[in-house]
Parts: structure tokens; sequence; C-alpha cells
């Protein structure tokens, strides 16, 4: 038996980063993990995911049809390795987790590997303590903080197994599917099935609604669409499954309209989404109030139950590292007796599709439902010098401003490299931004953060360049 | 100003009525975030409702012991700006009252920033007490203060739950104390500045962060930051003095003995009974004061005062009790003069006298000082054992214990008996420790047969 002040479930961006500020504070703190720590974005999210698709681009480059040729370069047939660009992929993984570790070791965070299971909101019994299923220990806590994470929804008709795959095998490919089937047109999907066709597998990407991407507006992903076209990716929208076979690699589709139809694939990628983690590990057993699947967390991040908190995918949505991170710095100042509260005014959403696309705050379509008269300023990067030197320069930046005293309300852009404007994006929000503000700031040339300064210029009915 | 309601919070469970309990507060009264306002009953448990905004109370929503729907409205909330009924045209009441800014005195007070000062500089001195001046209150009027004209509210009004500012401005406002909802800004949008929280605060706007935590035991593990100088002066440095010459220059030894006080306890509720109305209440002090004067007199050299400088022991005919008493200002030992002189109801009286001089300022110097043997107890705090100090430059001490009931083998069986511990201390230079042995065991057969008290 042990005992501590806190206990984190979760060794992923929540958990740690908690553990890390709890520690620093001088508590004593426990964490959890059942495998390595740094979670589904170190392991088999965010970071694999995207050293795959810069992989798939610069190898789709060189290919036949690639960009490089339309800037005179020719190379011959490039051929791909796939175990050495796992290990290459698994050599940041590596990197990246073992910096956590050496991280936590440094804040004196004791971390147990094993399966935790949650009795009551202070005790957690840990088995197959570093994988030895004799190995269990109870620890006792003050404070218990659920970071649990989330994992790969799965499809009632198509469960995982056999050529049906989640992203955490598509990350991992060992060796490259002929041809693949991505069901859920949304972010995850969308990032690995074009990786997939860059390296050559012929991609269908098959989703119940009629668009892709369907949470933002059409404008914003129609860049993405039509290079789904040109990477000869192909896209079957209103179309419902109706049931699979993961053995043979069939599907039986219902489109909209018409008779269904069965397809065929090496693989069938299912990306519907995540689900979080929040009824596993004996949480249910805390009986917590809940937001549908998810745990409901007050402003601090705390649960129903006194001195049990929840931070992370598990609290809803947006499931992302950036705001689990947030929400545990939060918890642990709380847990630490500092006054801090969750409250951003803007979360930032990436998506490394082809081109990239980034949402902050607020959408053309919900200020105008929310705050009535807005302005709204698109500049296209065909306008924007850098754009045009990387060959990239199909997409925009778009603002959304309030008409009457022209704060920011919202940001997005679409293009390349267009997921590192997203600092400049938040940080107009949260400091309360007019579009003043902006178009007064000086942006270097040539950047494609010229675009953001023009967008906003734009929105004052000061267009320079458009 | 403007008026906020706080509604019936969801318990949960699904649970659609509650019961009113408790209100912690009234009408008129400034509360602050975070302050628990009322404490509501559910059938599972009882639930406190902390206020969300700093504000003065304008109505209570029920009276205790009413059931009350979730959502109806609790309380109304008198509060800086824009409130959250702003729209229903309702702040008409607030325009009567000129009240203060939500700060007052009493919260100051509160939060620790009075200081209780002035130690008597010597021990022998009158010892008065006397509170420094209360705090400056200057934070308490409803002082005008000139406001920068609030922006034009335009399409905004009424959306204000969410105030404009940065991320740095609003983690300074959260550790502050502060509702930014309060808080006029002056920024292009309305913003509130850093400028902006600097002139509320110095307008009184906020309190200190002394609610922080109310109730929230992850207060407890709060690292905390920050070092108070405490002055060691008056009646502490004495203290200080005289602790630091006994244990620097006396080899102490400590020797501790349990006493069956049993039949002394009987004895002393007898004579209570029988004289307590006459002559006072005893209690154990006056009889073990007795069983050491009797005592000393086998053991002279336990009533001594040793001067090593001259080296010389000193030795007393008279016994002059030192009987250590705690005083606000610290510990003092006032002296019960010519101990073996008087009767036990004499001691008891001339005790409770110097216990009551020490503690009101009152006792003259030579009651203060002169003592030849001390006598230490903290009654029922007395502990099991403890390590007395010498009162230098005498050359012991008796300290005492607390009386517990336990189970003591007596002739064979085990029976409960009143126990208590004496520790003792003695300067080993001087005292051997047969001698010092032989001397408690003395007194302990005095306490134990408690006739041989009264026997000359």
């Amino acid at each position: 038996m042990q005992s501590t002040n806190v206990l984190i479930l979760g060794g992923g961006p929540a958990g740690y980063v908690a553990a890390l500020r709890t520690a620093q504070a001088g508590i004593a703190t426990v964490l959890v993990e059942r495998e390595r720590p740094g979670g589904t974005c170190l392991n088999i999210g965010c970071i694999p995911s995207k050293a795959l698709i810069h992989a798939a681009d610069e190898f789709h480059r060189l290919g036949a049809g690639g960009q490089a040729a339309r800037l005179g370069i020719v190379a011959s047939q490039p051929t791909l390795d796939l175990p050495r660009m796992n290990e290459w992929k698994q050599g940041i993984v590596g990197q990246l987790t073992t910096g956590v570790q050496a991280l936590l070791k440094r804040a004196g965070v004791r971390v147990i590997t094993g399966d935790a299971v949650v009795l009551d909101g202070k005790t957690v019994e840990v088995r197959n303590i570093d994988g030895d299923a004799g190995q269990s220990q109870r620890v006792i806590c003050q404070h218990l903080v659920l970071a649990s994470g989330s994992a790969p929804a799965e499809l009632p008709m198509l469960r995982f197994g056999g050529r049906v795959i989640s992203s955490t095998e598509a990350l991992v490919p060992q060796s490259l599917p002929d041809s693949l089937v991505v069901v859920g047109a949304g972010y995850i999907g969308l990032e690995l099935g074009m990786a997939y066709a860059k390296l050559g597998t012929r991609v269908t990407v098959v989703e119940a609604q009629e668009r892709i991407l369907p949470a933002w507006d059409t404008a914003l992903t129609r860049p993405v669409q039509r290079r789904l076209q040109a990477l000869n990716i192909e896209l079957l929208l209103n179309t419902r499954l109706l049931e699979g076979d993961a053995e043979a690699g069939t599907l039986v589709l219902q489109p909209a309209e018409g008779e269904s139809r069965q397809i065929q694939a090496d693989q069938i990628l299912v990306a519907v989404g995540r689900r979080p983690r929040s009824a596993e590990s004996g949480i249910d057993r805390l009986m917590l109030d809940t937001d549908g699947p998810f745990i409901r967390v007050d402003e601090q991040c705390r649960t129903s139950m006194r001195n049990v908190w929840a931070i992370g995918d598990v609290t809803g949505e947006p499931m992302l590292a950036h705001r689990a991170m947030a929400q545990a710095e939060v918890a642990a100042a709380a847990i630490a007796g500092q006054r801090r509260r969750f409250e951003p005014q803007a979360i930032p959403a990436v998506c490394y599709t082809d081109p990239e696309v980034v949402v902050v705050g607020m959408l053309p379509e919900a200020a105008q439902a929310q705050v009535g008269d807005v302005l709204v300023a698109s500049f296209p990067f065909a306008g924007n010098g850098r754009a045009l030197t990387l060959d990239a320069a199909d997409g925009f930046v778009r603002v959304v401003a309030r008409r009457d005293d022209h704060r920011i309300l919202g940001w997005q852009a679409v293009g390349p490299n267009v997921s590192e404007l997203a600092a400049a994006f938040t940080q107009s929000i949260e400091m309360c931004a007019r579009l003043e503000d902006v178009a007064g700031t000086i942006h270097a040339h040539p950047t494609l953060s010229e675009a953001v300064q023009e967008a906003a210029l734009k929105a004052m009915g000061q267009g320079l360049h458009a | 100003m403007g008026v906020y309601v706080i509604k019936m919070p969801d318990i949960g469970e699904g649970i659609a009525e509650v019961e009113l309990v408790e209100w912690h507060v009234k009408e008129g009264d400034s509360v602050v975030e975070d302050q628990v306002l009322a404490d509501v009953m559910t059938e599972k448990a009882t639930v406190q409702v902390p206020s969300p905004v700093h504000g003065k109370v304008l109505a209570l929503g029920g009276r205790v012991g009413e059931i009350m729907s979730v959502g109806s409205a609790l309380i109304r909330l008198e509060v800086e700006g824009p409130g959250n009924v702003a729209d229903e045209g309702d702040v008409a009441p607030a325009e009567s009252s000129g009240m203060p800014a939500t700060s007052s005195a009493a919260d100051n007070d509160a939060s620790g920033a009075s200081v209780k000062a002035a130690q008597p500089e010597d021990a022998s001195s009158k010892a008065s007490q006397e509170s420094a001046s209360p705090v400056s209150s200057a934070t308490s009027g409803g002082v005008e203060v000139s406001v920068p004209p609030a922006r034009s509210q335009a399409s905004s009004t009424g959306r204000r739950s969410r105030p404009l500012a940065s991320p740095a401005v609003r983690r300074r406002a959260l550790e502050e104390g502060l509702d930014l909802r309060a808080v006029p800004g002056t920024g292009p949008v309305g913003q509130i500045t850093h400028e902006d929280l600097d002139r509320w605060l110095q307008q009184g706007g906020a309190l200190p962060a002394a609610t922080a935590g109310t109730g929230q035991s992850g207060m407890l593990l709060a690292r905390r930051e920050g070092v108070e100088e405490i002055p060691v002066i008056g009646l502490r440095r004495r203290i200080a003095q005289k602790m630091q010459e006994s244990k620097r220059h006396i080899p102490h030894f400590t020797y501790v003995e349990e006493i069956d006080v049993t039949e002394l306890d009987t004895r002393r509720q007898k004579l209570n009974a029988r004289w307590g109305e006459e002559r006072g209440k005893l209690t154990i002090l006056p009889l073990l004061a007795r069983a050491m004067v009797l005592a000393l007199r086998e053991f002279p050299q336990m009533n001594a005062r040793y001067d090593d400088d001259k080296g010389v022991v000193l030795r007393y005919a008279p016994v002059h009790l030192g009987v250590a008493a705690q005083t606000d200002a610290g510990l003092m030992v006032p002296v019960l003069r010519h101990a073996e002189s008087q009767d036990i109801w004499g001691v008891a009286r001339e005790v409770r006298r110097l216990a009551e001089a020490v503690r009101n300022g009152s006792a003259q110097r030579d009651e203060l000082s002169g003592s030849t043997i001390t006598l230490t107890s903290l009654g029922a705090l007395g502990g099991i054992v403890n390590t007395p100090v010498i009162n230098y430059p005498e050359v012991a001490i008796v300290g005492v214990n607390r009386v517990v009931e336990r189970p003591v083998v007596l002739n064979g069986a085990v029976v409960v008996r009143k126990m208590m511990n004496l520790s003792s201390s003695f300067d080993h230079r001087v005292v051997d420790g047969m001698h010092a042995a032989e001397f408690i065991q003395s007194i302990r057969a005095y306490l134990e047969c408690p006739s041989m008290l009264f026997v000359e």
C-alpha cells in the first residue's frame, strides 16, 4: 500500500503535464500509465502521423506526377524503404517519449507502469506492474486526476481486426496495401488517406455526410477536396456503410441515391472519431456526472466528486492535445491551491491534410448567428508571393470580426503550412485584438503571414493586394 | 451597478427540489466571490452554495426550511457593473443605496492584517497589552473616484458575461480574487487592461484573496512562498535569554516517575465537598506543592540556587516556589513566597492570585523573581512525559503530567487507578541522580499516602 497526494491516471499530454506541474509545486505525485508516457499524441497520434505525412509528402513530390517535376527537378522513380521510414518515425516517437520520461523523473514524479483500476475516489489499484501479471499495488491518494484519454471509435458492424484497422495500426504500416478504404472523412481519415495515396496506395474515402470535414464550411474545405481529386482519391460522400467483412475486406455501401454496392480493399481504415475512456479502469464505479460519454467537469476541471479531477479527452470536445495540456495546467494549479480557470477564448484546431487547415474562434456562420453583424474577409494565397514560391497557392486566410468595434472573433486558413499561423490567430483573439491591430502590425515579407494582415485590411475595406 | 441573480443550482442526481437549510448571509451583507451564501439539503447531502461574484445582498429568495425548486432565484445581489438581469430592466432598487465599495474594514481584519503588539519590554514592568492602531481603513469608504467613461455599450450590452481581457489580465484578476465582470474596461473594444485592474484595486474594488480556498481541501497542499519576520523583543527576548542561559549552563537530567493519585484525588474531592465553598476549590497543584515542601525538608539540596561564577550553592530555608504560568505575552514564573508556611488552601489562593496577576499584568517585581525551586504544569495538556528546563540558577524543577485512568496491577489484580507522572529535571553538577530519585520518591510517598500531607 502506497500513499501519495496526487495520483494521475494516464500519462498522455493531460496526465504528464499535470504530473509535472503538481510535482514542481512540491506535491507528492504518482502517475500510472499502461504503456509509455506521452499517450496517444506522442505514441500513436499527432507525432507519428505528422512524421508519416511528411515522409509521404517527400516521397510523392519526387515521384511521377509529383510537384518536383514542375520545378524542373526530374528524379528517377523513387523507391520506398518502408522499414526505414518506420524506423525514422519511431525514432522521433522514442526521442519524445524518452524526453517526457526524463522530465517526469527530474520533477520527482513516481511513474508506475501498469493497468490502473479505480477502487474509489481515493484508491487505485495498479495491476500487471511492469507487465508482470502477479504484481499489483494499491495507491491511496488525496487527489485523483483522471486523464485516461480516448481510443479510436469502433463501428458495430466493422470491428477492428483482420483487414480492419484503426489509426494506431495505420501509423505503422508493415507493408503498403494496394488499396485502402477510409471510413470517415474527418481529419484523421483524410490526413492518413492522403498520406497513403501519396505513398502509392489506391485510396477510397467513404463519408456518410455530404462533405468532407463536415464541421467546417465548404469554402474552407474546397482546396482539400480539390487535392483529393488530384491525388486520385475516390470520394464517396452521402454514403452509408451497411455491413463489412473484416476477413475479406469487403464493404457494402449505401449511397443516398441509387443501389447499394460492394467494394473491396486490402485494408479498411475506420476513422469515425474517438471515444473517451471515461468508463474504463473502474472510473464508472465513481458514478461521476457525465455529459454524454464524457466526464462533466467545471472550469477548474473538478468532477462531481470532491478531489476527483478530470482532464483531457475524457472531459469532452475538442479532443486535442493542446486543450488537454491547458486543462492539466489549470487542474494542477487548483490542486496546489492557486486560483486558475480553464477559460480560453479560443482553442485552435489544425488539420494536416494537404493543404493544411487551421480554424481558431468563430466560423463566419456561427459568428453571424451569435453576434449578428460581422465582417468576413478572405485573402487568397494566389496573391501571396511566398505561397507562389512554395508552389502551393491554393488556399486563403479568412478573418471574422465584429462590424461595430472590429474585434476579431475568428480566423480560418487553408493552405501550405498554415498550421504555423495558429499561434498568431489564437493570440490575437486572446488579446481581444481589433482588425486595426493586425493591420497595423508589420508582417514580414515574403511570408505566408502577409495574408493574415491582408485579410484584416480587406475586412476593413482597405485591401492592398486584393 | 447591476443586479445579479443566483439561481438554485442543479445539484445533480436529477433532483428538482431542495430544502433551504441555512443562510450564511443576510440582506445588506457584502459578499465576495466563493463566499458560501446558503446551505441547501437534498435527500442525500447538504450542499453549500457559493457566490460566483462580489456584491451586496439585495434580497434573499427564500426562508430557511423552504423547499425550493432548482433554477428558482436563490438570492439577488447588487454588483458593480452590469448584472445578469440588466436586460430585464429591474435594476431600479439599486439606485437608492449609496453602497460603499465591496471592501470593508472587517474583511481586512479577517485577513489577518490587524496586528497585536506591544509586549512588555521587561517582565517586571506592567504587562500592558494594547493592540496596535487598527489597520487604516482607507479602502472601506465609498470613495468617489473618477472612473474613465465606459465605452458605448453598443450592441454588446448583455453579452458581457464573459469579460474581455487578455489571458494575463484574466489570470491576475483571478489571483487577486476579482470578478472581472465588475471592472470597467477602457481598451479599444472595451477590454480590461492591466491599468484598469490597477485602478480598480486602488479603489478597493477587490479584496485580498483571503477567501481563496474556503472549504476547498485542495488548498491544504498549497506551497506558499514568503517569510515573515517576527522580532524577538520584550518578554519573548527575556524568555529566550533565560532558556538559553539555563540550557547552556546546566547539564540537565530528567527523571520521570509515575504516581498513583487515586487516593489523593479522592481526598481532594472530599476536601472540596467539605470546604470548597468556604476555602475555595483545590486542584492537585497545592497538594503537590505541599508534598514538595515536606520532601524538601529531607532534601534541602533541591531548594537551592547554584552561583557557578562564585562556585557556591545557596541552600534556602524558605521554599519560594516558582509556578510556571502561560500568559498572552509568553511564559512567566510568578513566585509563591514561603510555601512552607501556608496550608493547602493558602497555596491554592496564592497560586490563583499570582496567575491572575501575571495575566493581567499587575504582578510586582518581587512576585516574579526570587524562586528557589519551580513547579511547572500544563494541566490537561500535561502529556505523559516532558523534559522541563530548569529555572536558572535553580537546581531543580518538577513537571506535572496529565492525570489519566490506567489499568494498574495492584495486589495481583488489574484495577483502574488514576495515574500521574512527574517529569523533573535537575542540575547534574550539584544534584546526584540518586538524590534526585530519592527526592521524587519522597514526593511520591506523600502523594500516594495523602494523610501524610497533613501530619506535621
